[in-house]
């Protein structure tokens, strides 16, 4: 039978080794950045990959959203009379929280699922060694352009997110709520702070570090052929999903808490 | 060449994963401008043995020298620069799928930024020609291509930089045996061509007699035997005999799991 304490402290151990081997992978490709080659091709292609082709799915979530929270928060607020708070709670929900990590989640979903797979397949294929034994630094070739790429797309996506999600409450406002158009932009504006997109940006940049960072080391670590690359790609989505919680949580109360 | 200085010389060469113990003390010698082929069954440590060579897999303990320098204890750049003399041919191609084939033959030319993309297309063609393709193939993905090209391609990439050593990892695998034949034939022209030093390592022991010069059995992580590969089959020694021959009695008992 298992000693339950025995098992406790290797999960422990099995947690510590995981996370330290996760910040050396992340800083080896982070340094990267400072020391030449440098595969600005593959950057530009990473760039388009996330940011291009990530804003179908990010900016029709972001429309639905901020259309489901102006008809949400009006029916609650109409409880207690204050329908015309309806445009702040939409652009400041939008713009720190739900933006960037509605944003966010969809593009590790489809980014940080493929990033996974890609570099899992390239691994139990031999590819990974063939780029060593053909003098690439697969972390340089592999992983920086990504880490890059994520880092920079994610705030252009949040900021599109941003805009859209605004609009979507604008529409609903505006064609089912009764607002006045005009009325609702000023409301939207008036209420609004720099520090407010600011730190849905800054969240934006550092989810974008989680996803790719996530993807990459799932996929640079599978083993085991089809399975192993199917595993990675799992747990690069559900991993990155949660620290992007866990990491709003952490960067909200950095920015916002008294 | 260097005289009686072996081009590879290992010692002692020895490595476990966990308790499986895969290299027990490899001692080998390869002399330059030769062919040296390795033989030994599933699991007998020849694919580790190339990957220590090759810098895949660090080993537990012995030293690796190639024309007379301890590799192991090389600093990180002239390790790279040795790398730079060294191609190699994976057993399933290990083609990058997201490349044309024109820009995998020359992928460590242009990584190394040695030549220009609009020159690497000449230089492609010109590769591919030396082991049979037309240079329509450069435009090609490496998934549209058949095993038998994919080889082709893959050793078109082993050779592009003009490396003074290659290694072939299971060349044969997987092909028919004319195209096998086809396949040892170029690996023979090419090596020949280019003056290098060729270590192999295969099952297929048609193969080993086309390719190799000389030849060695590696048996549980160890060498038993190496001599003449023209002697295959005929040597004298039961265990290289009984693989040569396939033999299901002999010494090498298969280990089976019941």
């Amino acid at each position: 039978m298992l000693n339950p304490i025995a098992a406790v402290g290797r999960a422990v151990l099995d947690a510590c080794r995981t996370v330290g081997t996760l910040a050396l992978f992340a800083l080896e490709g982070l340094s990267h950045l400072l020391r030449p080659p440098f595969y600005s091709r593959l950057f530009l292609k990473h760039l388009v990959e996330i940011a291009y082709f990530s804003l179908p799915v990010v900016s029709l979530t972001a429309l639905f959203t901020g259309m489901v929270l102006a008809l949400q928060s009006y029916t609650g607020f109409a409880r207690f009379n204050a329908e015309g708070a309806v445009a702040n709670v939409v652009v400041l929900s939008i713009t720190r929280e739900l933006g960037p990590v509605i944003a966010s989640l969809m593009v590790a979903g489809r980014i940080g699922a493929s990033f996974a797979a890609e570099i899992g397949t390239m691994r139990v294929t031999d590819q990974i060694d063939a780029l060593t034994t053909l003098s690439t630094n697969p972390m340089k070739y592999l992983v920086t352009p990504r880490l890059l790429a994520g880092v920079l797309a994610l705030p252009f996506l949040v900021a599109v997110a941003d805009i859209l999600g605004v609009m979507g409450g604008w529409l609903i406002g505006t064609t089912k709520l009764g607002f006045n158009s005009a009325g609702y932009l000023k409301a939207t504006m008036d209420f609004l702070q720099v520090m407010d997109v600011a730190s849905g940006l800054v969240k934006a940049a550092v989810f974008g570090f989680i996803i790719t960072l996530m993807g990459c080391w799932c996929g640079y670590n599978s083993r085991g052929g089809a399975q192993g690359v199917g595993a990675a790609t799992t747990t690069a989505v559900v991993a990155s999903s949660i620290l992007i919680l866990a990491f709003d949580y952490i960067l909200t109360e950095m920015f916002f808490a008294r | 060449m260097t005289g009686s200085i072996p081009k590879i010389r290992l010692r002692g060469l020895s490595k476990a994963f966990g308790e499986k113990r895969v290299l027990d003390g490899v001692d080998l010698d390869i002399r330059a401008g030769h062919g040296m082929v390795i033989l030994g069954g599933s699991g007998s440590g020849k694919s580790v043995t190339i990957k220590c060579i090759l810098g895949l897999i660090a080993p537990d303990a012995g030293t690796i020298e190639v024309d007379g320098r301890d590799i192991l204890a090389m600093p990180r750049r002239e390790r790279e620069e040795l790398n730079d003399r060294i191609g190699m041919l994976f057993q399933n191609g290990a083609l990058f799928d997201s490349l044309p084939v024109w820009e995998n033959v020359c992928f460590k030319l242009l990584a190394q930024k040695r030549i220009t993309r609009a020159k690497a297309r000449d230089k492609a063609a010109e590769v591919l020609a030396q082991v049979g393709l037309a240079a329509s193939v450069g435009d090609l993905s490496p998934s549209e291509l058949s095993g038998g090209m994919q080889k082709r391609v893959g050793l078109a990439r082993a050779i592009a930089a003009q490396p003074d050593i290659i290694f072939f990892d299971e060349p044969t695998t997987g092909l028919d045996p004319i195209m096998g034949a086809v396949i040892d034939g170029l690996i023979v022209d090419v090596v020949k061509r280019l003056g290098a030093t060729a270590v192999s390592i295969t099952h297929d022991m048609a193969s080993a007699r086309r390719i190799g010069d000389d030849a060695a059995m590696l048996h549980k992580g160890r060498i038993v035997w190496t001599g003449a590969a023209s002697a295959l089959g005929d040597t004298g020694n039961a265990m290289v005999d009984q693989f040569a021959r396939g033999d299901r009695e002999g010494p090498i008992q298969m280990e089976l799991r019941r």
